[in-house]
């Protein structure tokens, strides 16, 4: 079985260049303009793109995604219409992949099943879902699994090589390895430390490894991008986002430009990776 | 353990996942995953050590001033002029609540994994000082994370915790209070995996948190039950106490669970009545769901979002409640009911009259329920009442409900 990731990222690595994996917060700042920003992102080079279901309590990310999964809800968004966003984008393209990335309830309570059948409607490829580690594997990733959708694991510096291959075990489309201990949008790590950590996980797995967290910049994801198989920007862009809108969150300039100005960049970043990295 | 199990008892759960039935679990991220399976492996060693026992024993004994009395209200009793109400006087205890069962349970615990740091989160203050307390006594750094709006209610005990040494970090995210304040004591641990202990305050968490406080706070009911047949020579007819994530509840109906003569009823905050949103009553109102590391009883809307509950009582601010109540409601052991906010002041004031004794409006809730079933009650038949902490805290908001300033 493959899917659009598996597809994706067979494809780049025979350009021999690593993934520019981009997460924005579906619905955010409301449902047309976060679409438009969906659109706009594989076109400014964006290899995946990783869909953020809002949540009312997100305990793993940092002020700038609270703020943006707050600004989403109070806009109406709900996991069906993060559905419904995926679907319309997918009418449009059919190669790239999208990951749906949040926090279980929405999904428990939408029906797990129920939820499945839906997302393999609407194009989706993959899941990421934070707090669900494989301790809790017949909840969601199993049935996912089944279902033809990827699961991506998060793999993180307290995931030791005691731990790994049960991180392991069932993740599939690419393994999203969390460069620092803490929450979404902090400083970037030691890169020689990430670096390590990418060729430590690669020993126990054949799968891709992206690596997120704490990537803000062009630079930052050149440096990364040489090492690791992809490079997951999330909160600059959130950010670009944020900077648009006025303080009644009223749009001061156009968002999707703005996130295409910055992905545009990002994705020079990874294009010349390995150029650096063979020099 | 004061009695074998059976095979229909009530007290064998969690199992080895940390479900009990279909609630509870580890619903945390990887970076905690690790943290999580470390806690439970020295949990597991210290359990059944008889030194670290006896080490626990003797701080409750000797900072806390356990056993906590078990004291016949005899004014209430007549009063209300039924079943005879007995008080568990954990307002008795050093730092004036059940929460310091807890904290000393948990600072050893810290101590034995070699840990360098302590943070917590608070709702009211009383687990934050409980915590800021059992920190400074064992010499430890630590962090408490409060609601901004709990920070400005709940003044006193944020001096408190100054005092001791704490230092208090109003969380501004969300709506400010008990829920807000665990997102961000979460992050914290996310963030200082190394060297940082997280003390959480009640029996909900991912496990083996829900199963360590409750073991640590059994000590209430396994005092409760002993004092009551020295006393009465018999068990009580009925045990109430309240809700919030439900600490002090777990902690008195655990050890009579399979005394199943006795009703055992706990009592959620009603707030302004359930057919809005100003409530906590997440078992009467709510529905299962998936937070803060475990599935329980939540109040949540039709897209699977926590709502922001209300109570008069901070302590019972809690959209939530501890996965081993829900698996308690569900199996039909415990009842669940609810006091609203003026049956809770109410009942406040009756017992400061009746008895001098200024309840927790957290406690008060659980007396309000005694004041409604007693009276139908015969004479010679016993309630227990958990009077979990004590109310100088509450005297600010009571004064207030009350239209006063002070």
């Amino acid at each position: 079985m493959t899917t659009r990731i598996d597809r994706r990222m067979a494809k780049l690595k025979t350009e021999g260049r690593p993934a520019l994996v981009t997460y924005f917060m579906g619905g955010d700042p409301d449902y047309d303009t976060s679409l438009s920003i969906m659109k706009a992102l594989p076109g400014a080079g964006s290899d995946i793109i990783e869909l953020g279901m809002p949540f009312s309590d997100p305990m793993a990310d940092g002020p700038a995604i609270q703020a943006a999964g707050l600004r989403a809800l109070k806009g109406g968004q709900t996991l069906v219409k993060t559905l419904k966003m995926a679907s319309e984008f997918r009418a449009g393209d059919n190669e790239t992949p999208i990951v749906l990335m949040g926090y279980y309830n929405p999904i428990y309570i939408y029906g797990v099943d129920r939820f499945l059948k839906d997302a393999l409607a609407s194009g989706i490829d993959g899941l990421i879902v934070v707090d669900l580690p494989p301790e809790m594997d017949e909840e969601l990733c199993i049935p996912a699994l089944k279902a033809g959708i990827n699961f991506i694991r998060l793999a993180t510096p307290t995931t030791d090589d005691k731990r790994l291959p049960k991180v392991l075990q069932n993740t599939s489309g690419f393994v999203y390895y969390v460069s620092m201990t803490g929450i979404t949008g902090s400083a970037l790590a030691d890169t020689g430390k990430v670096a390590a950590a990418v060729n430590r996980i690669k020993g126990h797995t054949d799968l891709p490894v992206c690596v997120g967290f704490g990537v803000k910049t062009a630079e930052q994801a050149r440096v990364i991008g040489a090492n690791a198989d992809g490079v997951v920007v999330g909160t600059a862009i959130v950010n670009a986002v944020a900077n648009v809108l006025g303080p009644k969150g009223e749009k001061t300039a156009d968002p999707a430009e703005a996130v295409a100005t910055l992905v545009s960049g990002l994705a020079q970043g990874v294009r010349s990776a390995r150029l650096a990295a063979a020099e | 353990m004061d009695q074998p199990a059976t095979p229909n008892s009530f007290r064998t759960g969690p199992d080895e996942q940390g479900m009990f039935g279909i609630f509870g679990g580890r619903f945390v991220a990887e970076t905690l995953m690790p943290l999580i399976l470390d806690l439970e492996r020295h949990w597991n060693e210290v359990k059944n050590d008889p030194d670290f026992r006896a080490e626990l024993t003797d701080l409750s004994t000797h900072y806390a001033g356990r056993p906590s009395k078990l004291y016949f209200a005899e004014g209430l009793t007549k009063h209300l002029g039924g079943a005879k109400v007995y008080f568990k006087r954990e307002d008795l205890n050093h730092t004036g609540s059940h929460k310091i069962n807890n904290c000393l349970g948990q600072i050893l615990l810290a101590k034995r994994m070699g840990k360098k740091r302590i943070i917590a989160e608070t709702g009211a203050g009383q687990h934050g000082v409980a915590s800021a307390t059992v920190a400074a006594r064992f010499g430890y750094p630590c962090v408490v994370y409060m609601g901004a709006t709990d920070v400005a209610r709940q003044s006193p005990n944020v001096f408190r915790m100054k005092l001791l040494g704490a230092e208090v970090r109003p969380v501004t995210a969300g709506h400010g209070t008990l829920k807000d304040a665990m997102n961000e004591a979460l992050r914290d641990w996310v963030t200082n995996v190394e060297d940082t202990y997280y003390l959480i305050g009640t029996a909900a968490g991912p496990h083996p948190y829900p199963e360590l406080v409750r073991d640590f706070q059994s000590v209430i009911g396994t005092e409760a039950r002993a004092q009551i047949l020295e006393q009465e020579g018999r068990l009580p007819d009925t045990i109430i106490a309240a809700v919030g994530g439900g600490s002090n509840a777990i902690g008195l109906f655990h050890p009579f669970l399979d005394d199943k003569d006795v009703r055992i009823i706990g009592i959620e905050a009603g707030g302004r009545g359930l057919d809005g949103i100003e409530h906590c009553a997440s078992m009467n109102a709510g529905s299962p769901g998936v937070l803060h590391g475990n599935r329980t009883y939540l109040l949540q809307n039709a897209d699977g979002q926590i709502m922001d509950g209300h109570s008069i009582s901070a302590g019972l601010d809690y959209p939530g409640v501890g996965p081993e109540h829900s698996w308690l409601r569900d199996s039909g052991r415990v009842e669940y009911v609810p006091i609203l906010d003026d049956e809770a002041l109410e009942a406040f004031k009756l017992t400061t009259r009746v008895e001098g004794i200024i309840p927790a409006l957290e406690s008060a809730h659980a007396i309000a329920h005694a004041v409604k079933i007693v009276p139908a009650m015969d004479k010679d038949q016993i309630v227990i009442v958990n009077l979990s902490g004590r109310g100088d805290k509450d005297v600010h908001t009571v004064a207030s409900m009350l239209g006063m300033e002070i």
